[in-house]
């Protein structure tokens, strides 16, 4: 479904981040992907929805290359990938059902949505995401005035409504508390079920990954050095994939233990 | 420990280093402070002799006369406010889009410099300028006001907006973007809420500055308050334009007064 070949990105001429990445999604839903930071893991999933332009290659989503879209075609795509953010990313001066229902811009009509007069079935299904992701108490509350946990609940319910083929998650867990971290996995790797949707998910946490996922790619210095299940990451593939940044693994692992002795 | 007894001399750096050029540019400056007051013939005799005049000024100004010129005054009053509203009013819905123009984080090029060539063109003019050209090019009166203050408007709220677009957190921008959403949807959704308080603030201010405004561009003929002040100083009734200022004084006063409290209210 999605299939990235060669993919190559560079901020800066001569330092590239991504070199020649191959990327396939398969029948595994959950795909963590780790790595020590600056390792490429953002730049990654910012070029499959384009809000970064990867420099050559190609990312084919069911066929089509989104990397040669523009215009209306590539909104068309874009709402087809949903997408949850590190800093939720929410627009903080819109209420709760707004912020959910701008997941559905890309299929609404401008003046429908600067007048908020989404079709029936949209506020339907935005009650209903609402209520799965335990906020419907919440719907006219400004997202400024919510938790971190709370914010990032509402990032999910932003994405899932756009109905999405698959779901894109950067570090969803990095801004948030431990317990709360826990919490935000477990409710995404539980709709993604009750969806059947595919993910691919940036963690520092390892632990995490190893927990929630059933595919681990490993990143380093902008190529996949490792793709397996999660059993199959040996101690030795992890100082592979963090060489050089060992404290990185290290603080991540710890992060990972101390969760648990809180509780 | 023989560090200890070795002596530092510190002295604050000079904001020009070249001592040369540092007495140069001193120089320079004073010389030309001295030729310049020679120029415009300041001296202390017309200080002097000025101040029995606005002694008897102020004599004849008081007290102020509400009376005898009321109705011209009330008149004057209601069209500079008629003014400062329409104005206002229009100047800012023209703000917004030239405002989304000349903010360089949203705005392609192009866009971008007719923008900021709109906003730069509307604050090149001071009002009375502005107000005099405008006379001339629409004819005395209340319109020629109106258009004065609405490129007024637009030169400072535009300006103000664009910058405060230019400082939006961009990842709101990607979130809403992310989903799809056109280009327009996310301006609506994702950069306009942003900047909404900073919008009504900027237009409860600039509905003060424009009544303020709307006074001035009245001396040179554009209508309102400033034109039945003018008429007052031009028949020596003094009496008649002091109660003129002093309900200018008043109306301000509240005026500010009410946009502050509509500003704080936005927050």
């Amino acid at each position: 479904m999605l299939k990235i070949t060669n993919l190559e990105k560079s901020y800066t001429k001569g330092a590239p981040v991504l070199k020649g990445l191959n990327l396939t999604t398969d029948e595994r839903r959950l795909t963590a992907i780790i790595g020590s930071s600056g390792a490429g893991k953002s730049t990654l999933l910012r070029c499959i929805n384009r809000l970064v332009k990867a420099d050559s290659g190609s990312i084919e989503l069911d066929g089509t290359d989104i990397l040669s879209l523009s215009g209306r075609a590539l909104q068309d795509s874009r709402r087809q990938i949903g997408m949850i953010f590190q800093a939720y990313n929410l627009v903080d001066r819109l209420t709760v059902m707004e912020n959910v229902l701008s997941g559905r811009l890309g299929y609404t009509g401008f003046f429908r949505g600067v007048f908020r007069k989404f079709p029936q079935e949209d506020v339907d299904r935005a009650y209903a995401l609402l209520k799965r992701v335990g906020l419907s108490q919440y719907v006219n509350k400004r997202c400024d005035a919510l938790s971190g946990g709370e914010r990032q609940r509402v990032g999910c319910a932003r994405a899932l409504m756009q109905n999405p083929r698959i779901l894109l998650a950067d570090e969803p867990t990095a801004s948030l508390d431990p317990k709360t971290s826990e919490r935000i996995m477990e409710l995404i790797a539980g709709i993604t079920e009750e969806l059947d949707l595919p993910v691919l998910i940036n963690l520092h946490n390892v632990p995490q990954a190893t927990t929630y996922a059933d595919r681990i790619l490993g990143l380093r210095h902008g190529v996949m050095i490792f793709d397996g299940n999660p059993d199959e990451l040996t101690e030795d593939w992890l100082e592979q994939i963090y060489a050089g940044h060992e404290d990185d693994l290290k603080k991540q692992m710890k992060v990972g233990a101390a969760e648990y002795d809180d509780e | 420990m023989s560090d200890a007894t070795t002596r530092y001399r510190w002295r604050r750096p000079h904001f020009i280093e070249n001592p040369w050029v540092r007495y140069t540019v001193l120089l320079v400056t004073v010389l030309y402070l001295i030729f310049a007051l020679q120029m415009m013939q300041v001296s202390w005799q017309r200080v002097l002799d000025g101040i029995p005049r606005a002694g008897n000024m102020l004599r004849m100004a008081f007290p102020p006369d509400y009376g005898s010129r009321g109705r011209l005054i009330v008149r004057g009053f209601i069209e500079s406010f008629q003014m400062t509203v329409i104005a206002t009013a229009a100047g800012v819905l023209l703000s917004v889009p030239i405002g989304f123009m000349a903010a360089k984080n949203i705005a392609p090029l192009p866009v971008y410099l007719v923008g900021r060539a709109i906003v730069v063109v509307s604050r090149s003019l001071h009002p009375v300028v502005m107000g005099v050209l405008f006379v001339a090019a629409v004819g005395f009166g209340a319109f020629a006001g109106i258009l004065t203050l609405i490129m007024f408007t637009i030169g400072f709220v535009g300006k103000l907006l664009a910058e405060a677009i230019e400082e939006i957190k961009f990842g709101q921008v990607e979130g809403v973007r992310s989903t799809g959403a056109g280009f327009l949807s996310v301006l609506v959704y994702a950069v306009f809420p942003q900047v909404l308080p900073r919008l009504i603030g900027l237009s409860m201010y600039q509905l003060d500055i424009n009544l303020r405004a709307s006074a001035i561009v009245g001396l040179v003929g554009a209508g309102g308050i400033g034109g039945t002040l003018n008429t007052a100083f031009g028949r020596y009734d003094y009496a008649t334009a002091a109660a003129i200022l002093l309900v200018m004084v008043a109306i301000i006063l509240v005026t500010e007064g009410i946009s502050g409290y509509l500003r704080r209210l936005t927050k």
